[in-house]
């Protein structure tokens, strides 16, 4: 597992480095002391936990996470206890953690951010299976139940951070995966991707206006670069 | 008062590393210190709390709980304009200040 550390203090920096030297199986793979560096680096490499202090210089930690798309799972760190009842209203906080760090205290942590990663990977490979022949099918997995969906029946998908919206004629679900893994199990004569946050399924538009698409009753946005590919898909008159 | 039981615990032998981390802190304690006095002076109190805040972590490394108490209860006053516990948070930086010469 690796993992990023952004403090502005060189002090807590070098302590977290030690402490991070204590864990088996996790490796610092660049540190930053400011919250603008870390989006760079994050935009082109990806971490499986960012070590994060509320207190930066140019945001806080929470407006950090708020600027990632797809963020990593986070620990905070924070001199302050107050701002844990905050911290869990963002799903990809795993732990909070009081400094001066306790190293017992930061192993649990890190073995929590360990069991979640492991139990996600399950998750996504089970979700997005489709476990049978039948090319029209496709199995989800919620709340440990496999649910069979119609692939014809799907308006669209939307992609909300670590989830996928689900819409379809009889339902909605939301489940743990990405819009790529459920990309790569749709038919791609009847999915498109829009946008980087939709995949529609071509049968289901009712018009198209400038950059939307109107589905069912919702308008979805088409990408700039995505649209001239859609119009080339579809029987103009 | 101030001590190495954090910074030991921490190093569990390492003499390098709790000399690179001692001297990290002689290093960043003073200009830390330095930028708290100007923004009182100034009465910049908002930023005044933020830098206690800063120098808090070093007091809790330093194990001076009397110290950190104390930092907690000026950083929150601070942030409400008041600096009833300047005086006493000053006692405490000179308390820092003479541990940190004799480490």
């Amino acid at each position: 597992m690796n993992c990023i550390i952004i403090d502005d203090e060189t002090t807590a920096r070098v302590i977290l480095n030690r402490i991070c030297s204590e864990v088996d199986d996790l490796k610092v793979v660049a540190e930053f002391e400011n919250a603008v560096e870390a989006i760079k680096y994050l935009y082109k490499h990806k971490v499986d936990l960012v070590l994060l202090d509320i207190h930066l210089p140019d945001f806080t930690g929470f407006e950090f996470i708020k600027t990632l798309k797809d963020p990593p799972k986070i620990i905070l760190i924070s001199s302050d206890k107050n701002f844990a009842i905050e911290a869990y209203e963002y799903d990809c906080i795993v732990d909070y953690l009081v400094k001066p760090i306790l190293i017992p205290r930061f192993i649990k942590a890190v073995q929590k951010v360990k069991s979640i990663l492991n139990k996600s990977d399950k998750e996504i490979s089970q979700i997005t299976e489709v476990v049978n022949d039948h090319e029209n099918e496709l199995y989800i997995n919620i709340d440990r139940r496999l649910i069979k969906i119609d692939i014809r029946t799907i308006y669209f998908i939307e992609a909300k951070g670590d989830y996928i919206h689900l819409k379809t004629e009889t339902s909605n679900y939301i489940v743990h995966s990405s819009l790529k893994k459920i990309e790569e199990k749709l038919p791609n004569n009847l999915f498109f991707k829009v946008h980087r946050s939709y995949i529609i399924n071509v049968k289901k538009i009712v018009g198209i206006e400038d950059n939307t698409v109107l589905i069912n009753k919702e308008i979805i946005p088409i990408g700039r670069s995505s649209r001239a590919e859609l119009m080339n898909r579809l029987n103009l008159l | 008062m101030p001590n190495l039981t954090y910074i030991n615990k921490l190093s569990n032998g390492d003499e390098n590393f709790k000399k690179r981390l001692i001297d990290v802190i002689k290093f960043e304690f003073p200009t830390e210190k330095n930028i708290y006095q100007e923004n009182i002076k100034l009465k910049n109190y908002q930023i005044a709390a933020e830098n206690v805040h800063k120098i808090k972590h070093k007091i809790s490394i330093l194990s001076f709980k009397k110290g950190y108490k104390l930092a907690s209860k000026h950083e929150n006053n601070l942030k409400e304009n008041n600096n009833n516990f300047e005086q006493e948070f000053e006692e405490v930086l000179k308390t820092i200040t003479s541990f940190l010469s004799l480490i």
